[in-house]
């Protein structure tokens, strides 16, 4: 006699009560605050924001917590919670050149106006583990307080609006002045996709493979001789224009991260030469993904400038259907769910087929039999 | 904090009515056009893609609080990511759940059709992971709209063609392409083949939505069907040699339960309330006992 | 259909890329079963030319008109997409110069034969099997090797296989971009035997594109030879080659056809 398995229902709830008693950890320690989070793992909460695409520090270290410290799931736990949103207001574009700056470098000019600030890197650190952070307490008092200079208020200038006054480099590109910018999240993607969109994917995409991706046009997959003209980070306005005041208004600050990435030049007998430019920004502090962003923006214009396709970085169905990790990592792990209707079927294809394969092979030898006594006799 | 307090409240069926509309508007869409994979602005949902975004979706969009929904995975209402899905329509439409395929209005399902047959006024709502039937035989999306535009279906046939060529017969046993009202090819969604003839003119009406892919697509009532094919190799479904080992059904779809480690297999009906029914009503297998 | 009509009228056809010329106001007509070359030296236009009365390339002036089964004479840029593809698939063919253009490498022979079978609506594998063999025989490939895939053929098969992927649905005009090119000579010499038995048992009409005039002398009744985009010479074969005009026809055949 047999029984069916059942209890589907008892079992996931099961599941989720070790799935929470994992997450809270030995009960002796104290329970991390979001505030901690937000506040001591802020590169990790950066990209949660970032690949979900909603700003919102609390939340996303919500979403971290949660996730128990499992990034892509923290990623997806926003971004479900972003869906369910209603879109209230399209924001003014980001003034990035009246940026309030904590980092900025750029490689192609040893000095400019605004100059070059290093910021909170981890560039020229000695990736040493330092045993000082394994101290357990209160490390308040060993790490001193930043200096902090009150901002002069000036703009600094973009190094792309540096070679835009020579001409040299290709401007900011025009769309009509009733273009509104697409919504990847509202409509369907269609390819071939325009620019607007094309970033916008490239922003909430997967920092390890944008990453990948760039690198392999950096070995010879898709070549754009790269310059980071600059890279810089800090805090810009978010602005919306209200009719009814005539004036735009300002809802807050975001730290963003933009990469103006420097490429190959391109001219032709109508055209002056000039450098052609890929773009990257994201929210937080995340100069990997901003650079590799752009990286892939440009090699993703190939098209534009008569380039061969022949790279996977250039490849616009390639890389934007596979950018995004929530989709990626869903898809991938869906094969864990039962799949017996359909293996089942492979199964009796296999055993039929087998068996005339035994059969055949069973005929071969019984005919080659038959010639050996034939010629034996 | 204000941002915590607000992320509790849902709309009815979680997405919001602006999202419903547009997403019956695409079930309209691919109702006038039976077969043709409609684009839709896809949402994120609180489950992974994958896993029946699109069927969930597209229940989300139609579901009202008078509909008793059904939903199975392989054909059974218990397994884990079927249970999941009920619960979550439990809760955020407050809809009635049954296990009956005869009671429910609408059916979720994943990878199976239900074995007793559909009526009118039914609707079935396919889970699909990836609705471009041509997909593995052209991977762009460019191509394959306009391959679908101009009804250039050789390709098609060509796989197929190799099949026989290198099996002796067609080695397609699941996701068997079809052709929708003598027009479009579809991916029917991983169903086993043995299930394709149950869409051919069912008065129920057939919902398909791909989440991840951002596609939903469609058979109307009573809409032709058909299984593509050669004349002299022409489409067959799945025999089993045993019938079902607990009802002792010899026309159901049935799974393979590993007994032992010494070769024990017993088979079994993948549709439990099928099986179920039959032997409430007195049918018993083999290994079964009576109900 | 009446032979004394043109199947093919081309008239004044013209691409440019960017500044440069494509080809140049171009016209001809080309009469059922008669094999028309364009000749010329590499970037003289022919391929464009090719393309473009092939309508694998858009011409941006002039017309290609082509007189469907019915008899009426229709301009290509009339059709519908569909209906253009469905004429390349049916009653025309496209040889390329590599093979691995025109077939599909990694399904067996047989398929890539039938695939135009099928296109059309064939639904019975045997049938479709068996004209393949057919087909394979026709163009000299041992026919036990109709599951294989091209991958697995020689050069000189698989610009074969291409032929006969091509003639299988009867068509009535064949485009050929250099089909012997790139392949040895003695392979050559056998592809222009085959070509020239099918052509003239099929009475195909062929517009065919090589800088081989020996080539073009082998298989064209008529030749156009091209220069800088512009059809500079035409008339019949034997009449272009033995009683060249042009100072430029004269110095492509003596410097070629001393060989």
């Amino acid at each position: 006699m047999y029984v069916a398995v059942k209890g589907g229902e008892t079992a996931i709830a099961e599941a989720h009560r070790l799935l929470a008693d994992r997450r809270r950890g030995p009960r002796d320690l104290p329970s991390l605050t979001l505030a901690q989070i937000a506040g001591q793992l802020a590169l990790a909460v950066d990209r949660v924001m970032a690949e979900a695409s909603l700003y919102d520090p609390t939340l996303a270290a919500l979403a971290v917590k949660q996730a128990r410290g499992d990034m892509i799931e923290a990623i997806f736990l926003l971004r479900a919670y972003r869906t369910t949103l209603p879109r209230l207001a399209i924001s003014q574009p980001l003034e990035t050149a009246a940026m309030q700056i904590e980092r900025r470098v750029s490689a192609t000019y040893k000095d400019l106006p605004g100059g070059q600030l290093l910021g909170p890197t981890f560039d020229y650190t000695h990736r040493l583990l330092d045993p000082a952070l394994a101290e357990a307490g209160d490390e308040a008092a060993d790490v001193a307080a930043a200096t902090r200079r009150p901002s002069s208020g000036e703009r600094v200038m973009r190094v792309s609006d540096i070679l835009d006054g020579e001409g040299l480099v290709e401007g900011d590109g025009h769309f009509g002045a009733d273009h509104v910018a697409g919504d990847i999240t509202r409509e369907p993607l269609e390819f071939p996709m325009p620019r607007d969109t094309r970033l916008q994917v490239l922003a909430r995409g997967d920092e390890g493979f944008l990453l990948s991706l760039a690198y392999s046009t950096q070995r010879g997959y898709a070549r754009t001789h790269p310059f980071v003209g600059e890279i810089r980070i800090g805090l810009v306005e978010v602005e919306i224009d209200l009719p009814e005041l005539g004036f735009a208004v300002s809802l807050g600050r975001l730290r963003i991260t933009e990469c103006q990435m420097v490429n190959q030049f391109k001219g032709s007998a109508k055209e002056p030469p000039q450098f052609t430019r890929g773009y990257g920004l994201v929210f937080g502090q995340s100069e990997r993904k901003a650079m590799a962003m752009s990286l892939v923006d440009r090699a993703l214009r190939a098209g534009e400038f008569g380039e061969d396709i022949v790279a996977p970085a250039q490849d616009q169905e390639f890389v934007l259907s596979h950018a995004d990790n929530v989709q990626a990592t869903g898809f991938v792990e869906h094969l864990k769910l039962p799949h017996y209707v359909d293996f089942q079927a492979e199964l009796d294809l296999v055993r039929r087929m087998r068996a005339d394969y035994e059969a055949k092979r069973a005929d071969e030898a019984s005919d080659e039999d038959a010639i050996t006594s034939e010629a034996a006799q | 904090m204000s941002a915590i307090e607000g992320i509790a409240r849902t709309n009815y069926a979680y997405l919001d009515e602006q999202t419903k509309r547009m997403i019956r508007r695409a079930i309209l869409k691919a109702i006038a056009i039976p077969g043709y994979q409609v684009p839709f602005a896809s949402r994120e949902m609180p489950m992974p893609y994958g896993w029946g975004t699109g069927g969930v979706q597209v229940t989300a969009a139609i579901i009202g609080p008078q509909d008793r929904l059904k939903v199975i995975d392989q054909g059974a209402d218990d397994t884990t990511n079927a249970v999941s899905i009920r619960a979550f329509f439990e809760k955020v439409a407050q809809v009635t759940v049954t296990t009956h395929t005869r009671e429910a209005t609408i059916i979720q399902t994943r990878h199976r059709i239900p074995e007793a047959p559909l009526g009118e006024g039914q609707v079935l709502v396919y889970q699909v992971p990836i609705p471009e039937p041509l997909r593995f035989l052209e991977p762009r999306e460019t191509e394959t709209r306009m391959m679908h535009a101009l009804e250039e279906y050789g390709l098609m046939h060509v796989k197929l063609y190799e099949d026989i060529a290198r099996n002796g017969h067609i080695a397609t046993t699941y996701a068997y392409p079809v052709q929708v009202a003598g027009r479009y090819v579809m991916d029917p969604s991983p169903i086993p083949k043995f299930d394709n003839p149950k869409m051919d003119r069912s008065p129920a009406l057939q919902l398909f939505g791909a989440g991840r892919e951002k596609r939903i697509y469609a058979v109307p009532p009573f809409t032709e069907v058909k299984s593509l094919d050669f004349e002299d190799h022409p489409f067959t479904i799945q025999h089993f040699d045993k019938p079902c080992a607990l009802c002792g059904s010899t026309h159901s779809y049935l799974d393979e339960v590993v007994l032992d480690d010494r070769g024990g297999r017993m088979f079994v009906c993948s549709d439990t309330d099928f099986c179920e029914e039959r032997r409430e009503a007195g049918h018993v297998g083999e290994l079964g006992v009576p109900a | 259909m009446n032979a004394e009509q043109p199947l093919l009228k081309v008239s004044n056809l013209s691409r440019f890329y960017g500044g440069r010329i494509g080809c140049l106001d171009v016209s001809f007509d080309l009469w059922p079963g008669e094999v028309l070359a364009i000749v010329g030296e590499s970037g003289s236009g022919k391929t464009t030319l090719l393309n473009c009365v092939s309508s694998r390339l858009q011409a941006q002036a002039g017309r290609v008109e082509y007189r469907m089964r019915d008899g009426r004479l229709r301009a290509l840029s009339d059709m519908g997409e569909a209906e253009r593809r469905f004429l390349m698939r049916t009653d025309w063919g496209f040889v390329h110069q590599n093979p691995a253009d025109g077939l599909r490498m990694t399904v067996s022979a047989g398929a890539n034969v039938g695939e135009r079978l099928m296109a059309v609506g064939a639904r019975n594998y045997g049938q479709i099997r068996d004209t393949a063999v057919d087909w394979l025989e026709r163009v000299e490939i041992n026919t036990d090797r109709v599951d294989d895939p091209p991958r697995a053929f020689s050069g000189g098969m698989r610009q074969r296989l291409q032929i006969a992927r091509n003639l299988v649905t009867a068509p009535r005009l064949v485009f050929m971009d250099e089909p012997t090119g790139g392949l040895d000579v003695s392979v050559q010499a056998r592809l222009l035997d085959l070509l020239r038995g099918l052509v003239s048992d099929l009475g195909l009409a062929v517009i065919l594109v090589t800088h081989d005039l020996a080539v073009a002398r082998l298989l064209s009744h008529r030749m156009m030879v091209m220069k800088d985009g512009r059809v500079i010479e035409a008339g019949l074969t034997d009449r272009v080659l033995d009683d060249p005009r042009e100072p430029y026809t004269q110095l492509l055949v003596s410097s070629i056809l001393q060989v």
